[in-house]
């Protein structure tokens, strides 16, 4: 059996490659769905721009349903007071997220435009409102978030809905829908024909620079106006977990601790950059296969540098630090995280097979022609 | 404490959502596999109509398909959210298989769902075939790891409760894999699903013989589906769950509940037909009873003992007076005091601690809990007996009533005279809703049965919620209602639409309102004796 030190860590990178595998994945079908109404004027240049990501957006959408089942798993507390917390983000989040399934099945199965076009929106809301949700997620947690647990380790939160929607949080949130939207743009420049990909790829500079902006204010921000949160003492990384035996505090600078500490550590915000860059570059020069790989390792630097910035920190607690949870005390147990750890090293790479497989098959570009030939053969 | 109107709707938010997203599933279950079915034909003969059956039977399983997920997405989320004492409590064990299914399940089936309606153009015959395949796997897949999940709710074996943690740790994944109550509910549970998916389509295809329309289609439907459906009732009645019943406290308590049994009956007890059972006088009255029946169904032997409800009441005061103690010990261990002795009092009480907690609606601190209130967590020990006696009986009668008309559209359909027997045909138009009523019933029977725990003689469901507020719960619950009768009502407008249209609607020119459409006009109303589509199709 792995050291129950090292497992807490794993299940840190891979909660990390969870939340990575969505943002990569359902992100890209969430700013597609963002990006609908823009892009498509006509009904088949909508149709088009569905089926594009039509064979895929279910099966990558069970990236985000994972990371859900593999909090609960690995971080018990962590699902129970973030998800009760945020109770009504959350659920905005997941009625937003109605629209995907009913939307991408339902909406070309009637030839009528207005249910076609409220569906459409629908599939807006769906890709734009989760998006925007978790960044401002987030976003909160940087700053902390008002809860404590009692000696029965209940968690009770005494923020509201409205506080979670402060101009930093919902800066973050920007920066996800951003980031996300970008990718999107990328993925129908690459899949789509004349002229929604032409659309496309005006938009993948301006969204590719206001990400980029959005990122760097946000940086600012968080150095000079966040206070971060800092252990001061707590058992030993491989002791039993409990999340009250640790003494916690407040203080400036604390989430640029680890970047002092590791300084390769800032290879992430650099990546973040570096990727988004390179995205536009590449996007202008038509070589969108590349240009995507570039956003999702933009995305893929952003998400890390909010991760290292927190690390051991999953969420911190503003009104009681001490209740804060971290990768230390907020997990599973040895055994569970051990048959966790070897679940995920059996199906990841097998998952990892047959979705490439899928799109694969399903790779060309999706024209409006062929969509009106196919009538019946797409969604 | 926690408001208790928060409690309650908790609870109803949980079963609403829970039910409605189980009208779904069981299609998807069923479904699946006959679309693999319909389609191996096809891959095997290469006769055109058995594809054409594939991706018509194919379209309404994506109607389905869309909401299955949607509800779904709440489900995975809704133990955070609205139980998060639970999660916190549980997820160690719990957690586990939700991930699993996850990884193992959701994945596959997720992935090739939209291989199998968008694929057909870019993958050969047999590739496609496989898609199919691995659809029907990973849904059924999913189901075996949810029920393991809900199997260990029911029976917490291979778990342990730490102090130091304050929730419960696996410590043996074989034992809850192994979990016999998670077995039986899979079979159970999956062979309802098959029930669901052939009385679907043996409904449908029964309408489509009655209007004359698409005989050829509409008969070899019906084939698939009374094969199949004979398979699937024979093993939803013939392995239920009766060897669950074989463990566990709250499986005895369950089934006791089930047939309103107060008293101890010697074996082999009696099945009481019809009752009015009432929980404030504790017995049930204007029984009618059958001798012996319960005793087969319920322990398959005429030698075992069905335990009544007041002698596992009494059972359950002895172990709330020993979890008042585990509470209080625990409280010392919490507060910092670990001494060998406390240990050891705790580990001497602590199966109990799940007892104790049950006073906790009546008093926050259990350990100190009068005579008054201990007997008022005694009748708060087992469930309604009420509903979930009606349930029983309505999913028992639905599953007999099923298995009749399986077996006769089995025994017409192999004589070839299917075609006639329109009574019957109506019989199964009408009885499409059946096995959701038994599904639904079947589950109301298994969780409301189960209370006051939300985990058997571990956790009530009193103090497993978030700590949220009773307006915050009329908010969300009023939300879901609201859209999910909007999304309901859509899925029904479009399984109608698509189901009255038929094979036509895959516009292939071959069927019933295409061809009419051509030379006749408006296609309604085509008797059976005068319809053209009685001509013989695809063969
Ligand atoms: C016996 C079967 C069964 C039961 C008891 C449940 N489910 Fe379910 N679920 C399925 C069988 C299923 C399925 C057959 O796999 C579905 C239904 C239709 C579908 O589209 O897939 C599905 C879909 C589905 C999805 C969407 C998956 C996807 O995108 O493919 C999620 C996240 C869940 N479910 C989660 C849950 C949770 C957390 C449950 C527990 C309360 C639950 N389900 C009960
Ligand atoms: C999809 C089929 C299911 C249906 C129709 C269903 C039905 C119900 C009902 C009616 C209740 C309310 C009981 C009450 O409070 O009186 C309930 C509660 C609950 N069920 Fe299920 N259930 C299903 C599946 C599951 C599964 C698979 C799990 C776990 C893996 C589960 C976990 C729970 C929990 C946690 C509660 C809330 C706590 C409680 O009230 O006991 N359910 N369910
Ligand atoms: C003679 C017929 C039947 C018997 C004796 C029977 C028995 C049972 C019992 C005892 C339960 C409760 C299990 C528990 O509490 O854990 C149950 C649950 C259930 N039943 Fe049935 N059943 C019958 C027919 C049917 C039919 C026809 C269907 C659907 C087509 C069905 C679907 C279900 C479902 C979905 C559940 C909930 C899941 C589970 O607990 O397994 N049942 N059944």
């Amino acid at each position: 059996m792995l050291d129950y030190d090292t497992l807490k860590l794993i299940w840190w990178l891979l909660v990390g490659v969870l939340f990575i595998g969505f943002a990569v994945t359902d992100g890209m079908d969430m700013g597609v769905g963002t990006l609908l109404p823009f892009l498509g004027r006509t009904d088949s240049e909508r149709r088009a721009i569905i089926n594009t990501v039509g064979p895929h957006w279910d099966g990558n959408q069970v990236w985000l349903i994972t990371a859900g089942g593999a909090i609960f798993a690995a971080w018990p507390l962590v699902y129970a007071t973030a998800f009760s917390g945020f109770y009504f983000a959350m659920l905005l989040a997941l009625f937003a997220l109605f629209f995907r399934p009913v939307g991408f099945d339902y909406r070309s199965k009637i030839k009528s435009q207005r249910w076609r076009s409220a569906w459409d929106w629908g599939l807006f809301i769906g890709g734009a409102v989760p998006a925007l949700v978790f960044g401002i997620a987030f976003g909160n947690l940087l700053q902390g978030v008002p809860f404590h647990l009692d000696t029965m380790l209940r968690s009770w939160y005494t923020g509201n809905f409205f506080g979670l929607l402060n101009p930093f949080a919902l800066l973050a949130g920007l920066i996800s829908l951003g980031m996300l939207t970008l990718h999107g743009a990328i993925w129908l420049q690459l899949r789509t024909g004349e002229p929604m990909a032409g659309r496309a790829r005006a938009l993948v500079r301006r969204l590719g620079l206001f990400t980029m902006a959005a990122f760097a204010l946000a940086g600012v921000w968080l150095i000079v106006g966040i206070r971060g949160f800092e252990v001061v003492s707590m058992p030993p990384a491989d002791a039993v977990p409990n999340p009250l035996n640790k003494e916690v505090v407040i203080s400036s600078w604390a989430w640029l601790h680890n970047y002092w500490r590791h300084p390769y550590s800032l290879l992430f915000p650099v990546l973040g950059f570096f990727g988004l860059y390179r995205a536009i570059r590449l996007s202008e020069q038509e070589r969108c296969g590349l240009a995507l790989l570039m956003s999702a390792l933009g995305i893929t630097g952003i998400i890390m540098t909010a991760g290292a910035a927190m690390f051991p920190f999953i969420m911190p607690s503003s009104s009681d630090p001490n209740s804060s949870l971290i990768v230390w005390d907020a997990t599973s147990s040895q055994l569970t995280l051990t048959v966790m750890f070897w679940a995920a090293v059996l199906f990841l790479p097998l998952i990892l097979g047959y979705t490439t497989w899928t799109y694969a098959k399903m790779w060309r570009r999706v024209t409006v022609e062929e969509i009106e030939a196919q009538d019946t053969l797409a969604y | 404490m926690l408001d208790s109107t928060m409690i309650e709707l908790s609870r109803w938010q949980f079963a609403a959502t829970a039910m409605y997203h189980f009208l779904f599933v069981p299609l998807t279950l069923g479904l699946s596999w006959m679309l693999v079915i319909m389609e191996s034909v096809y891959v095997m003969t290469g006769r055109e109509i058995y594809k054409d059956m594939t991706k018509f039977w194919g379209k309404l399983f994506g109607i389905n398909f869309a909401l299955g997920v949607t509800t779904g997405l709440t489900m995975e989320f809704q133990f955070g959210t609205n139980w998060a004492y639970y999660s916190h409590y549980v997820g160690d064990v719990f957690g586990a298989p939700l991930a699993i299914e996850g990884l193992m399940a959701f994945f596959l089936e997720s992935t090739f769902i939209g291989l199998f309606f968008l694929g057909w153009e870019r993958l050969s015959k047999r590739q496609h075939l496989l898609v199919t395949f691995l659809t029907a796997l990973g849904s059924n897949l999913s189901a075996l790891w949810i029920l393991i999940a809900n199997g260990w709710m029911q029976y917490p074996v291979g778990a342990e409760f730490s102090y130091e943690t304050m929730r419960m740790e696996m410590v043996s994944f074989a034992d809850v894999l192994f979990n016999p109550v998670a077995q039986v509910k899979f079979v159970h549970t999956v062979a309802a699903g098959y029930v669901t998916g052939a009385m679907f389509v043996a409904g449908i295809s029964a309408w489509y013989m009655l209007k004359g329309r698409d005989l050829a289609f509409a008969r070899r439907s019906f084939s698939v589906a009374v094969g199949f459906g004979m398979a699937g009732i024979l093993s939803v009645l013939l392995l239920g769950d009766e060897s669950g019943y074989e463990v566990g406290d709250v499986q005895k308590v369950k089934l006791a509940a089930i047939e309103a049994e107060w008293e101890t009956e010697p074996a082999p007890a009696a099945f009481t037909l019809f009752g009015l059972p009432s929980n404030e006088d504790q017995e049930t009255h204007m029984a009618v009873k059958v001798p012996w029946v319960l005793g087969l169904i319920a322990t398959r032997s005429l030698d075992q003992e069905v335990k009544g409800l007041k002698e596992l009441m009494r059972e359950h005061e002895v172990r709330i007076r020993s979890g008042m103690i585990a509470y209080d010990y625990l409280q010392r261990l919490r507060a910092g005091d670990d001494r060998p002795a406390v240990r050891a009092a705790f580990a001497e009480h602590k199966q109990d601690l799940g007892y104790g907690l049950l006073l906790k609606p009546f008093i926050d601190n259990p350990a100190a809990a009068s005579e008054e209130q201990i007997q008022a967590a005694v009748r708060f020990s087992i469930p309604q007996v009420a509903p979930v006696f009606w349930a029983f009986r309505i999913m028992v009668g639905a599953g007999l009533w099923m298995l009749i008309l399986l077996s006769l559209g089995f025994w017409y359909n192999a004589k070839r005279v299917i075609v006639d027997q329109r009574w019957l045909l109506w019989a199964f138009v009408l009885s499409i809703p059946v096995p959701w009523i038994a599904a639904e019933t079947g589950w109301f029977v298994a969780e409301f049965g189960r209370q006051p725990w939300a985990i058997g003689e571990v956790l009530p469901t009193a103090i497993a919620a978030s700590s949220l507020t009773a307006r915050d719960l009329m908010f969300s619950l009023s939300a879901f209602v609201i859209f999910y009768t909007a999304l309901f009502l859509i899925e029904v407008y479009l399984m109608i639409r698509f189901g009255r249209e038929g094979p036509s609607s895959l516009h292939t020119g071959r069927y019933h309102f295409e061809r009419l459409a051509a030379p006749a006009g408006p296609a309604a109303g085509a008797g059976p004796a005068t319809a053209p589509s009685r001509l013989r199709q695809g063969d």
